[in-house]
């Protein structure tokens, strides 16, 4: 690793201050589990580490009439283990007690799983994201790209967004605060990610010197929810692909649905494809897998991830098919 | 004279029962010390400058800048300018540092450049015809090659004569090769051979096709043939990815004599190979280990990062040096299991009976090619031709893993029988037993264990024909394989030490793996001479010790347990002339037995080992016990079944493994627990390689993609279902002596696993892992046939 300057702010405006324009300046360092690894591989180098864990607003779970706040810093194994998570947004604690494993639970936050880089083994050979073979052609797609996007891969950009908690929190509808040199803003989770269309951009609409600071539950609609991972190992292992969904019912049939993909694309998938499919319906073993086939329509695999479409069409229905026969949430809260 | 036997079964206190390892508590509380945890004061941290490239040529290293830096106190080039490196991630510089960051900058601040070369990281199989044809002058590897893969002598006599060499015959290579057993005829055509130095430099085809070999009559054989079953099988290149990564420490306490503390499987073999690259005397290099974090198989030298590490020492004055591999050089560099795929034909009577094999094989082991695996394996079908080509790579350096070769001609193997038993509507139970006549010398003890497996696993209850006809997308199923080893005790030598005061050590230069080694010699002198277990003192994994077999190749059990018996008896033997007389007995009268000396006749006429011990005046005795040695104690040659019951999700194509059987022979075990752990531990690998170990290469850079644990899976705690381990422990298997069992019980899983699979789903998923893309990729092209 090399050398860095570091840096512990107890504010949120002390850590917006110190951090720098541009990205290869400072990076924010939280639970760790994602910068220690880009750092020690030499994919970044920033030049200030802006030690955030000592601003003590930005830990820590409230629950209110207004949904649930959870401090960016809150420890997914906090969360793992925190009743109203469960009782509340139990998907997403699904998708939470799944990621990782116990040990990086403990010291991952939910704002670094936001924010985490992506899982491309081009980009942590160093590559970039949008790499390049020497003929100037998509590294990606002349290369292995087994794991890469069948979804939204027009572009340059063929990683996949690499958070398993996202897509439920997007089926959830959750915000995010950002805070800035500015002040404070916030944004929906689903637009917060965006695909790179060269090396300069990033993934997410977050500036060099903005942290993630809360994000906000609303309390549950009643609905159905689920969340579902194809992934080879059940030991701590990134899925291969994942669908969340929630689903609005209206007596026996679909009011309104989020189907959301994750691993299929450089951000997490909403299809809309799927959920129009699913709208007026009852959900049967019929609908869930036309919903499926409805949330791969538009899928271009590459040479080597053709497998990725089957695992997404069947991971929808079967998030869709959880849910339904999930028993209902939210409403009561 | 004692007579050299183990004692019968009545006899025996501590062998052969269920006893805790010895150094479990101090692995479990984290005092157990690795090469990893060696951190004297004033230790220097090594790093290296690795090619990044899988294929190049190393035209100019400039490393003054790093030299300049504050805090480097050595730099040491590796592969000099001018240097061919044939895959990514090979050692260039090496440097030393007060601390790892500075060592790191060091490395960034190394100039080096490269020729970049064309490099083929694939093993796919070879077109038709290559490697045919008339072929170059032999290289190097191309002798290694066909000496190691058993080439008649004829074959390479002939060859020698009429390609001639691309390199010059010293006698220092001649000397070496006789030394591995080559024989006079091929040693001469060698020396005879014409030079041709200038094809070394022509640019070589990646295929080297090895000479046919036909048993019996082939042809006939499957003209005869009721049904014959055709397919393609096989198993890629995978890593050892040992958790305690490669690397040592290495110090020069003066000039001329090196310490190291090296993570090795070889502990007495060290000191020869540091000396050669040192040019220093043997007997001059100290090695050290007290625990090793896994090597199976890869871990036997101390590769150029050791000598690299031990030449930044001497540069910095003597003082420590260490350098541990990364995680990403550990599974690009230190070692990988050759890939091996077949296009099999294999064909029976209607009854079942086998007739004919013919196998076309291909393979990598990297920039040299690779063995080819031994085909058909287990079974000696009567009619065979087989045919092998070894692939070259840019795919990094093939090492010995755990049972080499064998895994992987089980994969072909044991996968080609049960798609035959399938064709032939057959249980494949029924059809191995039909065979297994054919099984040379193991035959009684897979008789006794093929029925014994199939009863653990429920094997009848869970069979059904190809294809589990259940609703819904999970099906279940079962399979089978079959693997033998040898694991003959290698050479070993017990330093045993009986004191006046009644205390016992014992010195060896072997080392424990991890299997319990320490445990089991604490096992056999404690049941010899009749004390317990913590009243010994074991000193191993150290070269201040009598040398001892390095632990590859399941050798150690049997080298280490025989020596210490003998030593056991030998020092009994001496023990007992001076205590006689007080016992006014014949030493041959005596026994040492509930640590007393007595009268085998006569219980009660008796010392307490500690009485005992005190006749032997001011001096201790010292014995030294070997291996090979007198007495029939150790054997070779061992059986094994390896049963899975798999649940295979038929639109995601994920394998889940529900069960695991392994029924092992192994001779007379020494400690039954820790036997039985080898098995567990081997079916666990096994399953990793089963479903989800791959090295992956990138077509593009050569680069491997997956150098981590992440990409790179092994099976968790999750993933890990029922192990059910029985081991073969009757008088029949204990009278041959002890045999190894380290390599066998991990040969079987991969095929079995795909037998289940298969017998799930209906239809062969030809290669390992079995991931969701092939098992999907199978079952679409199931489906094609279908429609």
């Amino acid at each position: 690793m090399r050398a860095f300057e570091y840096t512990s702010p107890t504010t949120r405006q002390q850590a917006v201050e110190l951090l720098a324009g541009s990205w290869d300046q400072s990076a924010v360092l939280a639970g760790g589990t994602d910068l220690l690894s880009l750092m020690k591989d030499d994919v970044v180098a920033p030049k200030r580490v802006v030690n955030i864990k000592d601003i003590r607003e930005l830990h820590g779970v409230r629950f209110g009439p207004r949904g649930m706040q959870i401090g960016a810093l809150t420890s997914l194994g906090e969360l793992a283990d925190h009743p109203l998570v469960r009782q509340h947004y139990p998907a997403f604690g699904d998708a939470v007690v799944e990621a990782a494993s116990q040990q990086i639970r403990n010291m991952a936050t939910l704002g670094g799983n936001i924010c985490q880089r992506p899982r491309c083994w081009y980009f942590r050979s160093g590559f970039g994201l949008t790499p390049k073979t020497p003929e100037g052609k998509s590294l990606v797609e002349e290369g292995d790209n087994r794991y890469h996007a069948i979804l939204g891969n027009d572009g340059a950009a063929l990683f996949v967004s690499p958070s398993s908690i996202v897509p439920a929190m997007i089926a959830y509808g959750a915000r995010i605060r950002i805070a800035g040199p500015k002040g404070a803003r916030e944004v929906a989770l689903e637009k917060f990610f965006v695909i790179p269309r060269t090396e300069s951009e990033r993934e997410h609409d977050l500036r060099p010197n903005e942290i993630v600071t809360d994000v906000f539950l609303p309390p549950p609609a009643a609905g159905r929810y689920a969340h579902y991972e194809v992934r080879q190992k059940e030991s701590f292992d990134w899925p291969l692909v994942l669908a969340a969904v929630a689903l609005q019912m209206n007596g026996n049939t679909v009011r309104s649905a989020k189907v959301v993909m994750g691993y299929v694309a450089p951000v997490p998938w909403v299809s809309e494809e799927a959920a129009q499919a699913l709208v007026g319906k009852t959900v049967t073993e019929q609908t869930a897998q036309a919903a499926g086939e409805a949330a791969v329509s538009q899928a271009k695999p590459l040479s080597r991830n053709r497998y990725k479409v089957q695992l997404a069409r069947v991971a929808v229905k079967r998030a869709i098919l959880q849910a339904a026969q999930g028993k209902a949430e939210g409403g009561a809260a | 004279m004692a007579e050299y036997k183990w004692p019968a079964p009545a006899e025996r206190t501590l062998i052969g029962k269920r006893i805790s390892r010895v150094d479990g508590a101090v692995k479990v509380s984290g005092h157990a010390k690795y090469s990893y945890d060696y951190n004297p004061k004033g230790l220097l941290f090594g790093k290296v400058l690795r090619c990044p490239h899988a294929h190049a040529r190393v035209t100019s290293i400039d490393t003054s800048a790093a030299e300049k830096m504050a805090g480097i106190k050595a730099v040491q080039i590796v592969q000099k300018p001018g240097t061919e490196v044939l895959w990514q991630g090979d050692d260039i510089v090496a440097v030393a540092a007060v601390d790892e960051p500075t060592a790191e900058d060091a490395i960034r601040a190394i100039q080096v450049k490269y020729e970049v070369l064309p490099h083929n990281v694939s093993d796919a199989e070879p077109p038709a015809g290559a490697g045919e044809g008339p072929a170059g002058p032999m290289t190097e590897d191309d002798l290694e090659n066909a000496l190691g893969n058993q080439v008649p002598d004829a074959q390479v006599i002939s060859d020698l004569q009429k390609r001639g060499v691309t390199f010059q015959v010293t006698d220092d290579m001649t000397k070496e090769l006789k030394g591995y057993g080559v024989s006079d005829a091929v040693i001469n055509a060698l020396k005879a051979a014409a030079y041709h130095p200038e094809a070394a430099s022509q640019p070589r085809s990646p295929y080297q096709k090895m000479a046919a070999q036909t048993q019996g009559d082939p042809d006939k054989g499957f003209a005869s043939a009721e049904v014959t079953s055709e397919g393609v099988y096989g198993a890629p290149v995978i890593t050892h990815c040992c958790l305690e990564t490669h690397g040592s420490a290495a110090e020069w306490p003066s000039s001329d004599h090196l310490l190291v503390h090296c993570s090795t499987q070889g502990v007495s073999g060290l000191p020869d190979q540091y000396a050669q690259a040192l040019k220093i005397p043997a007997g001059n290099v100290r090695a050290h280990q007290d625990h090793i974090g896994g090597g199976f198989g890869s871990k036997f030298s101390p590769d150029r990062w050791g000598i690299a590490t031990a030449q930044l020492s001497k540069s910095a004055g003597g003082k420590p040096v260490k350098y541990m591999l990364e995680r990403d050089s550990e599974l690009m560099t230190a070692g990988a299991r050759p890939s091996a795929y077949a296009r099999v034909k294999v064909a029976a009577k209607g009854d079942g009976t086998l007739v004919a094999w013919q196998s076309d094989s291909w393979g990598t082991g990297g920039p040299a090619g690779a063995g080819s695996p031994p085909l058909p394996y287990v079974f000696e079908i009567p009619n065979q031709r087989k045919q092998h080509t070894a692939v070259r790579t840019n795919q990094g350096p093939a090492r010995a893993w755990r049972a080499p070769n064998h895994p992987q001609a089980a994969v072909i193997t044991m996968c080609a029988l049960d798609d035959l038993a399938h064709k032939l509507n057959m249980d494949p139970v029924e059809f191995f037993a039909k065979n297994l006549d054919m099984t040379g010398p193991r035959a009684p003890i897979y008789k006794e264990e093929l029925p014994l497996a199939a009863e653990l696993m429920g094997w009848k209850q869970k069979w059904h024909p190809r294809g589990d006809k259940s609703e819904g997308p999970i099906k279940r199923g079962v399979g089978l394989s079959m693997h033998t080893w040898g694991g003959r005790g290698h050479a070993s030598n017990c330093l045993l030490s009986i004191h006046p005061d009644g205390s016992v050590d014992i010195k060896m230069g072997s080392q424990d793996l991890g299997t319990g080694t320490r445990t089991a010699i604490l096992i056999v002198a404690a049941d010899s001479l009749g004390i317990p277990m913590n009243a010994i003192t074991l000193n191993i994994g150290d070269t201040m010790y009598p040398p001892d077999g390095g632990s590859g190749g399941s050798t150690t059990i049997g080298g280490v347990s025989s020596s210490t018996r003998r030593a056991a008896l030998m020092a009994l033997d001496q023990l007992f002339a001076k205590v006689a007389p007080a016992l006014k007995a014949q030493p041959a009268d005596l026994e040492a037995r509930d640590g007393t000396v007595r009268v085998k006749s006569e219980p009660s006429r008796s010392l307490s080992w500690k009485q005992a011990c005190a006749k032997l005046g001011a001096m201790p005795l010292s014995v030294t016990g070997k291996n090979p040695g007198p007495g029939n104690l150790i054997n070779s040659g061992v059986g094994g079944v390896g049963m899975a019951d798999v649940s295979v999700d038929t639109e995601t194509g994920i394998v889940k493994v529900n069960k695991m059987v392994a029924v092992q022979d192994c001779g007379l075990v020494i400690n039954l627990k820790t036997a039985e752990s080898q098995c567990y531990g081997a079916l666990i690998m096994g399953i990793s390689y089963a479903l989800y170990e791959e090295k992956v290469l990138d077509p593009v850079t050569g680069r491997m993609l997956n150098p981590n644990m992440e990409f790179y899976r092994l099976a968790g705690l999750r993933d890990i279902p029922e192990l059910m381990v029985h081991m073969m422990t009757d008088p029949l298997n204990e009278n041959r002596g002890v045999i190894g069992l380290g390599e066998p019980p991990v040969i079987s899983p991969g095929a079995a696993i795909s037998n289940a699979v298969a017998n799930a789903i209906g239809v062969r998923v030809p290669f390992l892992p079995l991931t969701p893309d092939r098992v999907l990729a199978a079952l679409e092209q199931q489906q094609k046939a279908g429609a």
